[in-house]
C-alpha cells in the first residue's frame, strides 16, 4: 500500500521531465530542432559519458576530464564558502550582539552590501591575477553577505527573556555568546547558508568563465567558444547536479543540527 | 542581618522618546528571612513585576538597595533562580538538557548533570519525557521544567513571576500543591508574584500586598494557618476579607492621586 503510494508520488515527480526529454529528443530525431542550436539528448549524454570517463573520445581534450573539472570548482566553492562562512558568523554575532560594533561597521557593511559579487571581478583579477584566488575571493564575498545578513538578523531577534534565564543559571559573556545566542540564531544562520551556497556556485561559474583557466564554468565557456554545444550543456548540468547536491548537503545537516525545529514550523506538516 | 532587605527602594521609567516617566515603585522596604514563602499580591500594573526584576539583578533601583546576606544585588547571578511567567526554555535543548543548563555551564559530568536532572524532572513529574523539546509539552508540563531548572540550581532564594497565570484551573491548583510541597519538603526561600488573593493564600507564609501606581507596600500580612491548606475554610476565608478589604479601602480615595502620580 504504502509501496504503491511512493511508486506513484515519484512518477508524478518524473512525468514533466521525462516527456520533455522524450520530446525533445524526437523533434531533434525528425530534424525539426537544429543541431547547431540545440544538441539532441542523446548527444549530450553521449559527450557527458565520455567527458566523465574518457571512453570514446567525443569530447577530445575533455575527455575524461570531468572529475578533475568539477573538483576544482568545487574546491573554490567549499575555500571560498567556508571562509565566508566562519567570518560572516563571528562577525554577524559580534554585531548582533554589541552596539558599539554595530555602529562601527554596520554602515560600511550597508555600503558594500548592494554592488554585485560580480562587479568586483576587474579588482579581483587585478588583485590575485588568473587563478584560484580571484575566483576564491569573489565565492567569499557572494556568500558572505547573505550569511552575515541572516546572523545579524537572528542574533538580534533573540528573546531577551532567554538571555536573562540563561544569566540566572550562571552564564557569564561567553556562555550566553555560546549556549544561547549562537544556538537561537542558528536557524537564521542556516537559513543565510543555504542562500549563500548558491551564491558561491552562482561566483565560481562565473570567475572561471572569465578569470580562471579550469574548472566547470571554464569548460562551458570554452566549449562555447569552440561551437561544442554538447559539452555546454553537459557543463550546465553538471554544475546544476553540484549546486543541488551542496544545498542538499546543507539542508541535511540543518536537520540534523536543528532537531528541535522539526515539527514545530509549518514546513514539516 | 536579614536574609534578604530592600531598603527604601525607589523605581523609575523614563521614557526619552515621549519625555514622560513612570513611577513604578515608590519606598518598598522590606526584610525577608530565610525559608519563607513570601508572596507578592498586587493588581496589574502595580509594579510586582519590576520588584521581582530588581531582586533578580535584570535592572537596578533608582534609588535606595537590595542586599542579599549583607551584599547588594548588582547583577544576574547563580545565587537566585528564576522561574519565568512565560517558561522561557531554551527551544534547542531537550526537557533534560534544558533542566541541567546550570551543570553544563559548571562544567559537570556528563553523568552527574544526567543523574542531578534525573533526580528533579522526577520530582516535578515529567519522568518520560526527558527526550522532548519544549514545543513538545504543554503549558502547565513546560512550566515544570522551568521549575525543576530553578530547583537543580539549589539558589538560596527563588523568584517566581506568576507562573501559574496561564494555566487552566485544574493544572494550576495541581501545580500549586506540588509546589508547595516541594518547598515544605526541602525548605528554601521563595518569593511569588501573583495577582490572585486565593494563590498567596494557599502558598505563601507571607503576604505583601502591594498598592497601585506607584507601587507601595499596603500590608505585610504573615499567614498562620496548616498545610495542605483548604480554601473553604473560614481562616482562609477570614484572611481573604481582610485582604479583599484593604484592596478596596486602597482603591477608592486613591483614584485622583492615581492619576497624577502616573506621570510625574
Ligand atoms: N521597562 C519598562 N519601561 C517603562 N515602564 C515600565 C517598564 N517596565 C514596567 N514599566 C511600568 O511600570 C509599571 C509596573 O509594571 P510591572 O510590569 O512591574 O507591573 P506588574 O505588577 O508586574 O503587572 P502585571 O500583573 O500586569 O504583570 C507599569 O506602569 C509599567 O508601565
Ligand atoms: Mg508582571
Amino acid at each position: 500500500m504504502k509501496l504503491a503510494k511512493q511508486t506513484k508520488s515519484l512518477l508524478l515527480k518524473v512525468v514533466v521531465p521525462v516527456t520533455f526529454i522524450l520530446l525533445w529528443e524526437l523533434l531533434s530525431r525528425a530534424n525539426l530542432i537544429s543541431s547547431a542550436l540545440l544538441p539532441a539528448p542523446s548527444s549530450i549524454i553521449a559527450a557527458m559519458i565520455d567527458w566523465i570517463f574518457g571512453t570514446t573520445g567525443l569530447v577530445e581534450s575533455n575527455s575524461g576530464q570531468w572529475l578533475v573539472d568539477a573538483g576544482n570548482s568545487a574546491l573554490r566553492v567549499l575555500i571560498g564558502y567556508s571562509i565566508a562562512t566562519v567570518t560572516a558568523i563571528v562577525m554577524g554575532i559580534l554585531i548582533g550582539w554589541w552596539k558599539p560594533i554595530e555602529q562601527l561597521v554596520e554602515p560600511t557593511i550597508q555600503m558594500l552590501r548592494p554592488i554585485p559579487p560580480v562587479a568586483w571581478i576587474p579588482l579581483a583579477i587585478i588583485w590575485f591575477g588568473i587563478a584560484d584566488k580571484p575566483a576564491i575571493f569573489l565565492v567569499f564575498l557572494a556568500a558572505f553577505f547573505p550569511i552575515l545578513v541572516n546572523t545579524i538578523h537572528g542574533v538580534k531577534s533573540v528573546d531577551k527573556n532567554l538571555v536573562r534565564a540563561g544569566g540566572m543559571m550562571g552564564a557569564n559573556q561567553w556562555h550566553t555568546l555560546r549556549y544561547v545566542i549562537l544556538p537561537a540564531a542558528l536557524p537564521n544562520i542556516m537559513a543565510g547558508m543555504r542562500i549563500g551556497i548558491g551564491a558561491a556556485w552562482m561566483l565560481t561559474v562565473t570567475a572561471e568563465m572569465v578569470a580562471v583557466n579550469s574548472g566547470l564554468g571554464y569548460v562551458l565557456w570554452d566549449s562555447y567558444y569552440f561551437l561544442r554545444y554538447d559539452l555546454v550543456i553537459a557543463s550546465m548540468i553538471s554544475i546544476g547536479l553540484l549546486g543541488f547536491l551542496t544545498d542538499f548537503a546543507i539542508k541535511k545537516a540543518m536537520h540534523a543540527l536543528l532537531p528541535w525545529q522539526r515539527g514545530a514550523s509549518i514546513e514539516s506538516i | 542581618m536579614a536574609f534578604l532587605e530592600i531598603n527604601q527602594v525607589d523605581k523609575i521609567f523614563k521614557d526619552a522618546k515621549r519625555g514622560t516617566q513612570v513611577q513604578a515603585l515608590q519606598d518598598i522596604s522590606v526584610t525577608i528571612e530565610e525559608n519563607e514563602f513570601v508572596c507578592l499580591l498586587g493588581g496589574s500594573g502595580c509594579g510586582k513585576s519590576t520588584l521581582l526584576n530588581l531582586i533578580a539583578g535584570f535592572e537596578k533601583p533608582t534609588i535606595g538597595e537590595i542586599m542579599m546576606n549583607g551584599k547588594k544585588i548588582e547583577k544576574m547571578g547563580a545565587d537566585r533562580g528564576m522561574v519565568f511567567q512565560q517558561p522561557t526554555l531554551m527551544p534547542w535543548l531537550t526537557v533534560q538538557k534544558n533542566i541541567a543548563f546550570h551543570l553544563k555551564l559548571k562544567r559537570a559530568s556528563r553523568q552527574k548533570k544526567k543523574e542531578e536532572a534525573q533526580k528533579y524532572i522526577d520530582m516535578v513529574g515529567l519522568t518520560g519525557f526527558e527526550k522532548h523539546y519544549p514545543h513538545e509539552l504543554s503549558g502547565g508540563m513546560s512550566q515544570r521544567v522551568g521549575i525543576a531548572r530553578a530547583l537543580l540550581q539549589n539558589p538560596s532564594l527563588i523568584l517566581m513571576d506568576e507562573p501559574f497565570a496561564a494555566l487552566d484551573p485544574f493544572t494550576k491548583l495541581e501545580m500549586q500543591e506540588e509546589l508547595a510541597r516541594i518547598w515544605q519538603k526541602n525548605k528554601r526561600t521563595i518569593i511569588f508574584v501573583t495577582h490572585s488573593v486565593e494563590e498567596a493564600l494557599m502558598l505563601g507564609t507571607k503576604v505583601i500586598v502591594l498598592s497601585k501606581r506607584p507601587g507601595r507596600i499596603n500590608k505585610i500580612i504573615n499567614l498562620e494557618m496548616d498545610r495542605p491548606r483548604d480554601s473553604t475554610s473560614p481562616i482562609f476565608n477570614r484572611y481573604k476579607r481582610e485582604i479583599l478589604t484593604l484592596i478596596e479601602k486602597n482603591e477608592e480615595p486613591l483614584l485622583e492621586e492615581d492619576s497624577m502620580h502616573q506621570v510625574i
